[in-house]
Order: structure tokens, then C-alpha cells, then sequence
């Protein structure tokens, strides 16, 4: 049994937004892989919940009308990881969200979840920053659309309006962000499941016609600051810039003015920062290889 | 305040309606209401996977599943694996063939994963089926033998000489 206060379940997102409106305490429960552990380690012991999980119209990959992908906030890891667009289009996303917890988390484990959340270890959160990805919030004044790095406000809190009955309804890829760009991400952890990332890195690059030069390259980490970060440093370096060993190496190096790494009883901040480089550089030169790029 | 939902559900074929405490996890269901033990209860934070079943055939944890959400779904646990007079399910044989049972506690939910893996009909590396099978932890056996069991059960399902 859990120690939950009342249990609302919505049945459509309007009522949704209804419920999150009369019950501004309630918490909101998706998959439940975090908030029901949580609930059963006593810090959210009490509360209200208002399930959105029964909502099949927050499921599902699909491509809007301006060419967008769009990913519904319900939409389980293991659902994103087989799914035929993201494949196509964004595959290192479903590789990413394969590296979360196990095979039946990633089954309950939602996207939105993970994402509202707020934490900076997310395995998807890199590699949305790195895609700047858009996310869709649903409320009484109708839906909010707010590039991610602006969603995370710190740890453990992102920019949803509980006063105006926000839910997050959908996570879009913009058609600029994934035409021809090809991307991988690095998880490292102490173990190979069930762990949570000592580092995350995502990085992706999008190479000129001819293949030897890198038009736009992006790269953010997760763990390496309270919140999932962009690193302008890096992309700086490597924008515009021909193919070659030595510019991978400044890429990596360079991550180094961007990112803030604590010490935490997972790793030191030192350690941290030794394994952000080499990881930057193994992504980048992963990321060109998927493009076509030689090196 | 109790509160109260009214759940119909298929469980192991058998379509059932209970009321349930919405405080309940599935565990709780099916343990409690339907004495369904296989289904185990052991870290109840979804690390173990001594609880897990198949939902729509996908595997799930059922400690971190509210039964409220049970609703409408159909749910298998190992009691749907033996048939009418207790004969062993392939996979269970091989379990018990390659030694990959010893206290047992973990075994179930393996099991219900060997299914849900068996069922997509598809040959997968022993890598891969060591990744498809992480979200279970088994403190006797050391893995191997378990990894012996559902691939062998996968290769002679699929007609693929065992090496």
C-alpha cells in the first residue's frame, strides 16, 4: 500500500488541467518510477496524486504539419527506443533512453516524466538539449511552447505553471534541429544497468555537402551542473571548421569553459572534468563517422 | 477517507472485476486479492524485479504499478505458465535443466521476462539477452546459468542448433 492521500485520475487532458487546477498540492504522476519510489521512501508520503497515465492521446511519435517531430509527454523509453521516426530521424535519442534503469523501467518510464523531473542525470535531457528540443505545456490559458534549456530552472525544478493547471503534453524535435544531423551520446556509470550516470554526453553535427566540413555542431551534458547543459564553448570551436583530429581534440578541450561539475560521492569534480573531455571527443568523432564525415 | 475503485481486468486469461484500495500496488492485487505468490515482493522500488509481470505484454514491475491502473489491461504472472494439470512450461524446464534456480525468490519475475522475450520471436545475441534481462537481481545463481536457460529455449523455439 502506498501512502498516498487521494488519487485523481484524469481522463482527458482538459480534465487533466481541471484537476491540477482544484488540487494545486497534488502531485503528478506519470509512469510512477520516480514519484511512487519517492512516495515510498516517505518524501512525498501523504499526498494527493493526480495520474495523467491513463491518457493514450499523450502516447506516440508522430510528425506535425510543419514537419516537427513531436513526441507525446506519455510516450515509454522502450516505445521511443523502436520507434520507426525516431530511428530514422533521431536515433541517438532512443539509444539514450535505452541506458535508463532497466528493461521494465523503461517500460513504465515516461519521457515527460523525465524530463519534469528537473534533475541534471536524466539520460534524455542531453541529448534534448543537444537537439534543442521544444517542450509543449498544456494549461487553462491553452499551450505553452518553451525551448528546453529555458523548462529547467534548477535542480529539481522546471517552468511549469501549477497556477495555471500546466501538464506537459508533448516534446517536439524542430525539422531544422534533426534534417541531416546525426548524433551520439555516452553514458558512464559504474555499472552497465541500473545505475545512474556518473556523465552524460550527447553531441551531434550536421557536415557540409562535401562532407569535410562541420556546419553545426551541438553538444550538451547531463551531471555536469545542476541542470542539463549546452557547452557554447565547444560548439564555438568546432562551427564552420574543417574535419580533423586535432580540431576533436580542441572541441573536447575546450568543454572545459563550460561545464561545472561538483565533487558528489558518485565521482570528484576532477574526475568529472578528465572524463567530460575525452567523452566530447569520442561522441564528436563518433557523431562524424554516422554523418559520412572520414577522419 | 478509503477510497475505493472498481477494476475489471483479465488475469491470466480469466476476465475479473474487484474493488480495490486505490492505495494499492499491483503487487498488493495480486498478491492479496487474487493470491497470486509468485509475484514477490522484494525491494517494492522497482530495482529487483521480484515482482514483475507481464501488462499487455510488456513487463513490468508490478511494486511501482498502481492497481489502479490495472484497469482494462491484461495481466499474466507465472501461474499462467504451467498447464491445466501443473506440467511445466518449456522455459520452466529449462530453468530447472540448467540449474538457473537456487532459493528461487528472483525466479518469477525472470521467467515472466524470459516471456515477454521469447514472444517477440526474434534471435538475440547473448548480449543482448544479458541487457534484456538487467532489470532482475539474483543473488544465488551468478547469471550464467539463467542466461544458459532462455537462450537455449529461444534457439530451440526458433529451430537454431544450440552450439
Amino acid at each position: 500500500m502506498y501512502d498516498l492521500k487521494a488519487l485523481y485520475e484524469a481522463t482527458s487532458v482538459q480534465n487533466a488541467v481541471e484537476l491540477r487546477l482544484e488540487h494545486p498540492e497534488a502531485q503528478i504522476i506519470a509512469g510512477g518510477s520516480d514519484v511512487l519510489v519517492q512516495m515510498r521512501e516517505g518524501k512525498r508520503a501523504g499526498k494527493e496524486l493526480i495520474s495523467i497515465y491513463g491518457l493514450d492521446e499523450l502516447r506516440g511519435v508522430s510528425i506535425d504539419e510543419s514537419g516537427n517531430i513531436r513526441i507525446g509527454s506519455l510516450t515509454s523509453f522502450s516505445h521511443i527506443t523502436r520507434d520507426p521516426i525516431i530511428q530514422k530521424y533521431i536515433n541517438v535519442l532512443g539509444e539514450a533512453v535505452d541506458m535508463v534503469g532497466g528493461p521494465q523501467i523503461r517500460n513504465i518510464g515516461t519521457i515527460g516524466g523525465n524530463t519534469c523531473n528537473g534533475v541534471t542525470s536524466a539520460d534524455s535531457a542531453s541529448t534534448l538539449h543537444a537537439w534543442e528540443a521544444i517542450v509543449e505545456l498544456t494549461g487553462k490559458n491553452g499551450v505553452r511552447r518553451l525551448p528546453i534549456k529555458d523548462f529547467y530552472i534548477k535542480a529539481g525544478q522546471v517552468d511549469i505553471r501549477v497556477e495555471d493547471g500546466e501538464i506537459q503534453t508533448a516534446i517536439l524535435i524542430p525539422k531544422a534541429s534533426y534534417e541531416n544531423t546525426f548524433g551520439h551520446y555516452i553514458k558512464y556509470a559504474m555499472r552497465n544497468a541500473m545505475d545512474i550516470a556518473t556523465l552524460g554526453c550527447s553531441v551531434n553535427v550536421r557536415l557540409s555537402k562535401d562532407k569535410k566540413t562541420i556546419e553545426r555542431a551541438r553538444i550538451a551534458y547531463g551531471v555536469a551542473g545542476p541542470v542539463p547543459m549546452r557547452a557554447p564553448h565547444a560548439e564555438a570551436v568546432a562551427n564552420g571548421q574543417a574535419l580533423s583530429l586535432d580540431l576533436i581534440d580542441r572541441f573536447g578541450l575546450a568543454v572545459l569553459d563550460d561545464i561545472n561539475p561538483r565533487d558528489s560521492w558518485r565521482a570528484s569534480k576532477a574526475f568529472r572534468q578528465h572524463i567530460a573531455v575525452e567523452m566530447a571527443k569520442r561522441c564528436l568523432f563518433t557523431s562524424i563517422q554516422l554523418a559520412g564525415g572520414e577522419l | 477517507m478509503a477510497q475505493y475503485k472498481l477494476i475489471r481486468c483479465t488475469i491470466n486469461g480469466e476476465p475479473v472485476e474487484r474493488m480495490i484500495d486505490v492505495r494499492a500496488s499491483l503487487t498488493d492485487m495480486l498478491r492479496n486479492d487474487f493470491h497470486l505468490t509468485s509475484v514477490k515482493k522484494g525491494c517494492e522500488v522497482g530495482e529487483c524485479g521480484a515482482c514483475n509481470v507481464l501488462i499487455d505484454g510488456e513487463a513490468f514491475n508490478s511494486c511501482i504499478y498502481l492497481a489502479a491502473w490495472a484497469d482494462g489491461k491484461s495481466i499474466r504472472t507465472l501461474e499462467s505458465l504451467t498447464g491445466p494439470n501443473g506440467e511445466l512450461s518449456d522455459i520452466q524446464q529449462a530453468f530447472l535443466d540448467e540449474a538457473a534456480i537456487q532459493c528461487g525468490f528472483c525466479t518469477p519475475g525472470f521467467l515472466m521476462t524470459a516471456v515477454e522475450i521469447l514472444e517477440t520471436k526474434k534471435l538475440y545475441t547473448r548480449d543482448e539477452l544479458r541487457k534484456l534481462l538487467s532489470g532482475h537481481l539474483c543473488r544465488c545463481t551468478g547469471y550464467e546459468n539463467i542466461l544458459n536457460a532462455v537462450e537455449k529455449t529461444m534457439k530451440r523455439r526458433l529451430g537454431v542448433p544450440a552450439e
